[in-house]
């Protein structure tokens, strides 16, 4: 029972940070209609930024992670104009294609950059875990837990109670009559993509600290996303953010309990099982997010 | 004349063995074919049902490793005190035990993921693909993990008491290869050509419409999943019992990235796209090589043409050069589409 309490928890606090990234990959997915193949790069591109300021260049810990974040958000912006605008309107598989292209070449770039060896980040928290009866977290495990979730509600709020929020949604309805209404698509686009980034980012900064940090960690980041967005049902944003924490769930006790070499297909046997108990996800909407 | 022309490039790509003298290039000849015959099945589905399978490298490692294990034997405790056990069998059946494993794991994907339309299908067979190599890697007891498989028999002929051949030599392979590689384009232009690849083309072009004429959209898809699963099953037994090694590296990414950049850099739904777009893609990373690249910088330069390709290029080499053939008032016919038709392909 103390096991599966101490496996709770994790899952808990692992569930922040997949929620992140799978509401990043939803609101691309759900506004623009591309399969972001660079998600998970961008999730590794937060961690090494995280990496470069707090060991290279001896920035504070809480500043580097805002770093960390907004050039994610700039990458992400810089990707959508650059790669992604010119193929509006092009069917799905060629901005398919081409997101993948950007995954290798990304990939490769930041092997060829750090090295293919793993890299550790300090932190500034205490190294004495807090304990709670049967239960012991690691400060930075909490940490990161709430800044998670801070970052999955100001997402909600962004959505639901900003202009931009109101002008994404209204794209997300139907683009052609949010253009007639005076919508600046391009920019919606570019705000969605850089939004989206931006969360991948942060899940990579936020995790980087905790765990290590590779190259090809965004792969794993990547299909783990997939697996949260089929869950929740492509382009929804509250099924996004469930379905972060029931992959963390299914993980935790996978690896606690079936076998910890399997921990990361955990997340395939939950896309088999959705699709053939509920193919459309458990929140699938066709008209509105948020 | 059209028969003419395939009959000598049937010839020359038979005579390759008899003037090529080194025998590494012609290594690199025979891995490259092996890659050609996984991105014809590739193409089989994504250019003619539109259908991307992004883990295509799981029915090429899953041919190659049950091609391997059935010729070696094994020994796997499945439950406690139920021992399964495999006398090594000759590779002709591990051959065709794999095409068959990769065919049927390839329907059940189909039929699993083709429940609903949309970027499903890619999501499902991209994490296959690392779910079979975590299998792979994870099941040490009959994969042997990452120490690999060693030692798998070279293919043996044999009709007892009359003639024996063992393909050990690199001419042998080469001719093994090129003939299965011949094979899987007679078998693709066929299926193309009848009922079943009208129907999947119809469906690429349009699904509402073929649906409403009638064709039962989803079986095709799963149809043309499992034989493409099942040829690149076939391209990964060629391959083990060729390197004769097979570890869980088989199962990266970057292998089913390398198939589709070749069928989509050739031209997809065209028969000739993979051939030419796989040889240059085959041959381009022995040319970097030679170059003293590092390899990262090579699968950064993949990356960047696919990207270029896929804006400069959408529709691949092959119909550009034919396009740009006829412009020229002398090329073979198009369909009434502009699309060239697949019969003009080679």
């Amino acid at each position: 029972m103390d096991q599966l309490l101490q496996h709770g928890v994790n899952a808990l606090i692992l569930g922040g940070t997949y929620a992140l990234l799978g509401i990043g990959l939803t609101l691309i997915f759900g506004i623009m209609r591309v399969v972001n193949f660079t998600h998970g790069e961008l999730y590794s591109f937060g961690a090494y930024m995280m990496f470069m300021w707090v060991m290279f260049a001896g920035v504070n810990f809480f500043l580097a992670l805002v770093l960390a974040v907004v050039l994610g958000i700039a990458l992400g912006a810089v990707i959508e104009v650059i790669l992604l605008r010119r193929l509006r309107g092009a069917d799905i598989d060629t901005t398919m294609l081409v997101m993948i292209g950007a995954w290798i070449a990304l990939q490769n770039a930041e092997q060829l950059a750090w090295s293919g060896v793993a890299k550790s980040i300090d932190n500034p928290f205490p190294a004495s875990p807090l304990v709670l009866g049967p239960v012991s977290v690691s400060w930075n495990r909490l940490f990161v837990f709430a800044v998670a979730l801070a970052l999955i509600a100001a997402s909600y709020a962004l959505i639901n109670r900003t202009r931009l929020g109101k002008a994404m949604r209204a794209t997300f309805q139907d683009r052609e009559t949010a253009a007639l209404m005076g919508v600046e698509i391009n920019f919606i686009h570019t705000a969605t993509f850089a939004l989206g980034s931006g969360l991948a980012a942060a899940a990579g900064a936020l995790l980087g600290p905790v765990f290590v940090v590779y190259p090809t960690m965004g792969d794993l980041a990547s299909l783990k996303a997939f697996a949260i967005v089929i869950l929740g049902g492509l382009g929804s944003i509250p099924g996004a953010t469930v379905g972060g924490f029931i992959l963390a769930f299914m993980e935790e006790l996978g690896a606690g309990y079936v076998s910890s070499g399997f921990r990361d297909g955990m997340g395939f046997l939950l896309i088999i099982l959705i699709l053939i108990l509920k193919p459309t996800g458990l929140f699938a909407q066709k008209e509105r997010i948020g | 004349m059209k028969r003419a022309a395939t009959l000598a490039w049937l010839l020359f790509l038979f005579s390759v063995p008899l003037w090529l003298g080194d025998l590494y290039v012609l290594h690199v000849l025979i891995v490259t074919g092996i890659f050609i015959i996984a991105a014809m099945s590739l193409n089989l589905l994504l250019g003619y049902t539109g259908q991307l399978s992004l883990g295509h490298v799981a029915f090429f490692g899953i041919g190659a490793y049950v091609s391997s294990l059935v010729s070696l034997g094994f020994e796997v405790h499945l439950l406690p005190g139920w021992l399964v056990r495999l006398e090594p069998k000759p590779v002709w059946l591990g051959m065709a035990l794999g095409i068959v494993f990769a065919g049927a794991s390839g329907w059940v994907i189909g039929k699993i993921s083709f429940k609903v339309r949309g970027a499903y299908f890619v999501i499902v067979t991209v994490s296959f693909a690392e779910v079979v190599r975590l299998v792979a890697l994870n099941w040490v007891e009959l994969t042997q993990g990452p120490m690999a498989l060693n030692n798998i028999p070279a293919l043996t002929l044999a009709v007892p008491g009359v003639f024996e051949f063992t393909f050990l030599r690199k001419p042998a392979n080469y001719y093994l290869m090129l003939v299965v590689a011949v094979l899987c384009y007679v078998l693709i232009r066929r299926l193309v050509h009848s009922r079943a690849g009208r129907a999947m083309i119809a469906l690429r072009e349009n699904e509402p419409l073929a649906t409403s004429v009638g064709v039962d959209v989803t079986r095709y898809l799963v149809l043309a999943t499992m034989v493409s699963a099942a040829m690149a099953g076939a391209a990964g037994a060629l391959y083990a019992h060729y390197v004769r090694i097979v570890d869980p590296d088989v199962f990266l990414f970057i292998y089913t990235v390398t198939m589709v950049i070749m069928v989509v850099s050739g031209g997809k739904g065209t028969l000739a796209g993979p051939i030419v777009g796989g040889l240059i893609f085959g041959l381009l990373p022995e040319v970097l090589r030679g170059l003293e690249i590092k390899p990262e910088v090579q699968w950064v330069v993949y990356g960047v043409l696919m990207i270029l390709v896929v804006y400069f290029l959408p529709d691949g080499i092959v119909p550009a050069v034919r396009s740009w053939w006829q412009r020229r008032g002398e090329g073979p016919s198009a369909d009434a589409t502009g699309r060239p038709t697949a019969e003009a392909a080679r």
